[in-house]
This record gives C-alpha cells, sequence and structure tokens, in this order.
C-alpha cells in the first residue's frame, strides 16, 4: 500500500515537477540571534529594490551553516547566518560538496547579557563568579571536585541568598561558545584556577581550559536549545533564574528583565563599541560567490545590508541592538570586489 | 397481623440496596464532574485565546497630513519612474518628521521632544506605505497628502494597556514624554483605534514593526497545501481503500498491508517532515519552503487517516446492497461505483474533512522543509507561484510569531490562533453536518 501511494506521489510529482522551478528569491537560515537583523534588511530590501523579499529560517548557526554545506544549487541556501566565525571543519565539509567560494560578511557586534527577574536581587557579576556557579569541577584543596555550590551567597558574600539557577544557551547556538570563551575561560584564567588546574594535570593546556569550560550537568545550568523566548518563560517560571539573553532581546523585555552588570560594566551599545564591556562578539552572514550569477539580487542584497543607511550607527540594525562595525567600509568593499575566504 | 420482612419487603430498601444505590449516585457524580472539569478547561482556554488574541484585530492609526516634497522625492522634477525609485523609503523617512513638526505648530501641541521622537511613534512600515503611494501616483509629489499611519507597537500597546507608564522604566523604545504626545494626539482625535483588516489579509513583517504583521499570506499557504492534500490524498487514499476492501483476496499480504496503514496513522508527523526533507526536497529537487513540498508532505501523514475511515464507510454498506446488485446481474465494478460507493461518500467525506482539519494545525514537518521563519513575505500572484514560491503556513507563522523579542508579536500569534480555530471549528461543523445529514442507518 506504501510502496503504491509512493508511487503514485512520483507519478503526480514528475508531472508537476516539469514547471519551472527557477527560484528568484534569496534563501536564507542560520542562527536565531540574527534572524531579526537579517528580516529587518529583508522587509527594506524588498521595499526598496523589485526583488521579492528574501526567506530568512532560524535553525542556530550550526543548523545554518550544516545547510549552507550541503552543496550548490537552487535547492540549496545562499546565504548562513552565524554568530560565530566559520569553523575550519565546517569549511572543510563545505568544500567537500563543492562550496568553496565563500565570502565572509561582518555585519557588527551584538553583546551578551546575563539578566533576571526584575524584581529579585540585582546582580554584578565578574566573570569568576559565573564560572565558580556553573563550571562542573572546580580546583579544590589541591583536587578537581565536582562543583557543590548551590547558592550564590556561597560564592561571593556581596551576594545576598538565593540558589543558582541558569539558563544558559545550548550546544548548537554561537552564542554558547562566546559564553564559554569569554565568561568560563575568563574567570577560570582570573581566579587562577587555570594555573592550579594546569599544576594538577601536568601543564596539558588544551586539557586544562576544556575543564574550565564544562559546565555543570547537575541540573543547576540549563541548557536552553530554543530562542530567547523560551528562556524568558524559564525565568518567569523560575524567579530565581539568570538567564542568558542578547542586547537587543533584553532591550525589547526590560519591564520583566534586570541585567547584570559584568566587571561593574552596563551593557550597552555604546559599552560594546568602546570595548569596555567585556562579552561581545561579532556577526556574521556567508555567501555563496557562485549562486550571485544565478539567484537574482544576492549581491544587492549583501551590499544593502552593509550600507551606512542600515548598518552604520544611526541606521534600523543600530536601533535595534547591533552595535556597528567600525570597520564597515572594509566589508562593503570586500562585498563590491567579491573577495572570497582564503 | 404480619410485620413486613425489612429483609424481603419491596417498599423498604434493604442495606444492599442502598449501597447500590449510593454506587450508582457516585458513579454519577463522578462521570459530571469528569464533564464539568473538561468544559471549565475549555472554557478557560477560549477565554484565555479570546481575551489574549482580541487585540491583533484592533489596531492604532495615526493620521497624518504628509507634505510629499518634490526637493526630496524628485530632484529632478522628471517624474521619470526609474528615478522615483531611486529614493528609498530612508528618503521618505523625514517626511513624517517634518508632518510631525508641523502638526505640533498647527495645533498648539506643547512638547519638548525632538522631531525624530515625535517621529518614533509612527511605525517603520509608513515610509513604504508612502513610497509605494508616490510610485503608483507620481502626480501626489509637490502636493500634500493625508496619510493613515500605523502607530508604533508600543503606543498601540499603550492604547490596549498593555504597555503603561509603569512597565515601560528603563525601555530605550518609548518614554513617558512620547505617550505624553500620544495622549495630546488621542485628545485630538489624530491617533485611533479601528478594526485592522491587514491582521487577516497581510503579510508577515520584520522584527521592528509587530504593528504591520498579518497572517493573510499563511493563510494563503495553508490554503495551497490543503488543495495538494485533498487533490493527492482523496483519490489516492478512495482507490487504495475500495481495492482494500472490495477487491483483494484475504491473505498475508492484505494482512500485512492493513496492520502498515494502522501503524502510518500513528507516526509522529516530523517523522513524515523528515521523509520530506530527504525525499521531495534533497531526491526530487523540488523547491524549499514551498506549500507544494508541505502539501505532498501531509498528504502522505493524511493518506492512513483517509484509508482507515474509507474502509470503515465501505464496511459500514450492508452485504445485502452487494448481493442485490451482483442478483441481477451487475459486475462487481458497477456493484462498487453505483451502489457501495454513493452509500459510503458520507462516511468518506467525514474523514477526508477530519484528516485535512488535523493536517491544517500541523507544525512539526514543516519545520524541516523550510516553512518556519520570516517567511510568510511575498504575497503569490498565480497559481503557480502559490505552490511553488516560499510561504509559511498558519499554525508555523503562530509558532513563529510566538518566539520573537517584541511582546506586541505574542498578541499577534493569539489572534491567529482565533483565525485558525475559526477554520478548524467549521471544517468540523461541515464534517457533523455532513454525517448527519447523508449518513443512512441499516
Amino acid at each position: 500500500m506504501y510502496k503504491l501511494t509512493t508511487t503514485l506521489v512520483t507519478a503526480a510529482l514528475s508531472a508537476s515537477a516539469g514547471m519551472s522551478l527557477a527560484r528568484d528569491q534569496i534563501q536564507i537560515a542560520g542562527s536565531s540571534t540574527v534572524l531579526p537583523y537579517a528580516s529587518i534588511v529583508a522587509e527594506a530590501f524588498g521595499e526598496n529594490f523589485d526583488y521579492p523579499t528574501p526567506v530568512v529560517e532560524s535553525g542556530g548557526s550550526s543548523g545554518g551553516m550544516k545547510r549552507f554545506c550541503t552543496g550548490l544549487g537552487e535547492n540549496t541556501i545562499d546565504i548562513a547566518n552565524s554568530s560565530r566565525r566559520i569553523k575550519d571543519s565546517e569549511r572543510a565539509a563545505c568544500a567537500e560538496q563543492g562550496v568553496t567560494e565563500i565570502i565572509e560578511v561582518r555585519i557588527g557586534y551584538d553583546g551578551i547579557v546575563f539578566a533576571s527577574d526584575i524584581e529579585g536581587q540585582k546582580f554584578a557579576f565578574h566573570p569568576v563568579d559565573i564560572y565558580r556557579a556553573l563550571a562542573a569541577q572546580l580546583p579544590m584543596e589541591g583536587e578537581m571536585r565536582a562543583n557543590n555550590y548551590t547558592d550564590w551567597s556561597e560564592i561571593d558574600a556581596k551576594f545576598t541568598a538565593q540558589p543558582i539557577k541558569a539558563y544558559i544557551p545550548g550546544t548548537k547556538h554561537g552564542t554558547r561558545e562566546v559564553f564559554e570563551e569569554n565568561i568560563l575561560l575568563a574567570g577560570c584564567k582570573s581566579s587562577g584556577a587555570l594555573a592550579e588546574i594546569l599544576s594538577l594535570n601536568g601543564g596539558d593546556s588544551k586539557a586544562a581550559e576544556a575543564a574550565c569550560m564544562t559546565v555543570r550537568t547537575d541540573g543547576i545550568a540549563v541548557d536552553i536549545d530554543g530562542d530567547y523566548t523560551e528562556t524568558l518563560a524559564s525565568i518567569a517560571s523560575n524567579k530565581n533564574g539568570i538567564g542568558v539573553f542578547g542586547l537587543s532581546f533584553y532591550e525589547n523585555n526590560t519591564d520583566k528583565l534586570q541585567v547584570a552588570t559584568i566587571s561593574d560594566v552596563i551593557p550597552s551599545t555604546e559599552s560594546i563599541a568602546s570595548g569596555d564591556y567585556p562579552v561581545s562578539r561579532p556577526l556574521y552572514f556567508y555567501v555563496k560567490k557562485a549562486h550571485i550569477s544565478v539567484i537574482p539580487g544576492l549581491k544587492d542584497y549583501a551590499a544593502f545590508f552593509t550600507a551606512e543607511e542600515i548598518a552604520g550607527p544611526d541606521g534600523p540594525l543600530a536601533e535595534y541592538g547591533l552595535v556597528a562595525d567600525p570597520l564597515l567600509e572594509q566589508t562593503q568593499e570586500q562585498i563590491e570586489n567579491e573577495t572570497i575566504m582564503q | 397481623m404480619i410485620e413486613p420482612n425489612p429483609h424481603k419487603s419491596l417498599f423498604v430498601a434493604s442495606a444492599q440496596t442502598k449501597q447500590r444505590a449510593t454506587a450508582e449516585k457516585r458513579f454519577h457524580m463522578l462521570g459530571l464532574t469528569a464533564i464539568f472539569i473538561a468544559l471549565s478547561m475549555l472554557a478557560i482556554l477560549m477565554t484565555t485565546i479570546v481575551a489574549k488574541g482580541s487585540g491583533a484585530f484592533q489596531q492604532s492609526f495615526i493620521t497624518l497630513d504628509v507634505a510629499l516634497l518634490e526637493a526630496k522625492l524628485d530632484k529632478k522634477g522628471t517624474r521619470n519612474p526609474d528615478n522615483l525609485k531611486k529614493v528609498t523609503t530612508f528618503g521618505y523617512a523625514p517626511l513624517i518628521k517634518a508632518a510631525m513638526e508641523q502638526i505640533v505648530v498647527a495645533r498648539g501641541i506643547e512638547t519638548d521632544l525632538t522631531s525624530k521622537d515625535m517621529a518614533a511613534i509612527v511605525s517603520k512600515s509608513a515610509a513604504a506605505q508612502m513610497r509605494d503611494r508616490v510610485l503608483n501616483d507620481p502626480r501626489l509629489i509637490g502636493t500634500t497628502t493625508e496619510f493613515k499611519f500605523l502607530a508604533n507597537s508600543w503606543i498601540d500597546g499603550y492604547l490596549k494597556g498593555r504597555v503603561t507608564r509603569e512597565t515601560i522604566g528603563k525601555n530605550k523604545n518609548i518614554s513617558s514624554a512620547q505617550l505624553d504626545f500620544a495622549d495630546r494626539l488621542i485628545e485630538l482625535g489624530i491617533i485611533e483605534k479601528s478594526f485592522n483588516i491587514q491582521f487577516i489579509l497581510g503579510a508577515d513583517a520584520s522584527d521592528q514593526r509587530p504593528e504591520d504583521a498579518g497572517i493573510g499570506v499563511a493563510i494563503i499557504g495553508s490554503f495551497a497545501m490543503m488543495c495538494v492534500v485533498l487533490l493527492l490524498a482523496l483519490p489516492i487514499g478512495v482507490a487504495a481503500s475500495i481495492y482494500l476492501e472490495e477487491f483483494a483476496p484475504e491473505n498475508r499480504l492484505t494482512d500485512f498491508i492493513e496492520v502498515n496503514v494502522a501503524n502510518l496513522a500513528a507516526v509522529p508527523s516530523i517523522v513524515f517532515g523528515i521523509l520530506g526533507l530527504a525525499f521531495f526536497i534533497n531526491m526530487m529537487h523540488l523547491p524549499q519552503s514551498a506549500p507544494l513540498v508541505g502539501g505532498l508532505v501531509l498528504t502522505l501523514m493524511t493518506l492512513p487517516t483517509i484509508i482507515i475511515s474509507t474502509r470503515a464507510a465501505l464496511k459500514a454498506v450492508p452485504p445485502s446492497i452487494r448481493s442485490a446488485a451482483l442478483g441481477v446481474g451487475a459486475s462487481k465494478m458497477q456493484t462498487t461505483i453505483h451502489h457501495v460507493l454513493p452509500l459510503a461518500t458520507p462516511g468518506i467525506l467525514t474523514g477526508t474533512i477530519l484528516g485535512l482539519a488535523q493536517a491544517l494545525g500541523e507544525t512539526a514537518p514543516l519545520l524541516l522543509i523550510g516553512m518556519i521563519g520570516y517567511v510568510a513575505t511575498n504575497m503569490p500572484e498565480t497559481v503557480s507561484q502559490g505552490l511553488l514560491s516560499p510561504n509559511s503556513a498558519m499554525p508555523a507563522q503562530i509558532y513563529e510569531w510566538a518566539k520573537r523579542a517584541d511582546p506586541a508579536f505574542y498578541e499577534r500569534a493569539w489572534g491567529g490562533i482565533i483565525i485558525l480555530l475559526i477554520f478548524l471549528v467549521t471544517m468540523n461543523l461541515i464534517a457533523v453536518r455532513l454525517r448527519r445529514r447523508f449518513e443512512r442507518r441499516w
């Protein structure tokens, strides 16, 4: 029966597949952090050009990159949005499928903030506090011991008693990597824990850094694989929770969330642009050069995205929370010349 | 005089009878409680949906007279369409600032706001609205024209009571000075709330302008998918059922097929999504995010439901009908087509409509074939575009809105649920009516 239906469906399909399938809109997928920016640009692009509005899907930086690397052709995406740089392993996977010429476009910077329920205590974190609260194992009295802190007051006397509960981005998010490197590893280094671990494991720096960035799995740190709305809902149901958000998401929800300072700096587009706020990362999108001649408007879209009036400090992206890239002109030039990654 | 024996009398209930009566009463109450719980859950669900979603059907509008300056829109004064197109929406945005300044002077409104902050209460869709109108009718350039713009979602939320002066404390999107200004405009009747047809007919909008988002394009996507499902699943399902029920011999093979159909009906829908991605997109090279692919995936999902209900409807036709037809010399095919099938039609249609209703509300398989995201943006113009160009579907659009940052999208998600429910209730009502009207008991 099933076989029969499949045959029939196939027959029906081959009839319809005769129609022209030439695609005339740009297809984009990837990071959910870049998604709002990309959709703002896509909308303005559709309004101002004669091309149809591009399609923007999410799926996380890694998910988008995976689809980007499935090959060339009209049934693959043209652009992958990413909240981190493309990895060497991903470039290798891409090259295997024939995606060798990739144009890298950096659109600006985004801050990562720690926020908690607006009614709760006001947090002022240093990376070391978060490292101590969330690392899987901590060096103590000459050996690695499972992290048994359960209350913020145990970590530092400056916090009032409140059970530790953190909602952090899951591993498929690019945000997770920034969190691990700029917070956990930084805290590990600054507290001297890294040196301690190195002396314990005999100088294996790679293993020591991995130990710094391993998050505890006893339920105190919860991985959120969905979007920031899921993190927000988790905090709404557990008022003790601390969540990791993008700056723009926080700025849209200031009636429910209060933001924590990191190393005494309040996150804002200004403090990120000046480099005072330590947890920010560049946002990217990647374009298949081979698609530029096939998909109408692809190059125009990339150029429009990085135009001064869009991605500049007074453009709509900055208004939504993106920190403008001071080197925007370089990026514009790269797009103009279709410079591929080396 | 004999005293009535309490254990034997019909008039005095014995302990055992009393016990049975209480047990029955208890059972009765239990049933009533169950129904009460179910109904109150339904009532809670419905009131929540209506309370949270009805706001989406109303929207705040700002009526402004905008001077469409030739110096800004057509410097050369040639009215050449190509030159007019070169002025982007960014070129139109300053006109709103000027219109705001003008209204402050004309109506004597006292405010310390800069013209930029005043213009910020108008939706970002305003510039595109003016540009579209000017491109359609270049004669407007140089005149002062009245426009009805959407208000920004925060102002809209203020009119609906979602945004208050207390909750905007640190919000950088709106200040209390802007709310004061909005209050004045409301008094003057410049800001007004009215029914928003764009929510039902319009397209999705980006994260910066939730007030502009509509579910119309997604409705078309859902409709295109339902057409594909109906056109494929109904004939295939009915043909398969007739063969299995009327013609197929009973052997191990047909048993095996039967078990498999029943199993397929219980397969989680996400599995069909993965199948769709692997088969229709990666192998057949059909376009991504297309309602055609969505429809094909949902067809696979709906087929078992249709087959099972069709077979049940065919089984319900009494054998005497078949015997009578065969007895007067009809062939097996004539018997089936002329007599059995018409009698089974109401059952088949009911099953099909219920299967379609189920497919209409399905989101999971669409996730994998690229129908979720910022997708429902281009209104399809032809049938083949409707099937092949990227689109979303109603439940997918609702899911997408529910996860966006701006709280105004949340209201739209609930509004979308209301529309989806209206569709589902209508379909189920049709199914019930068909059954009532044509069903025959033997």
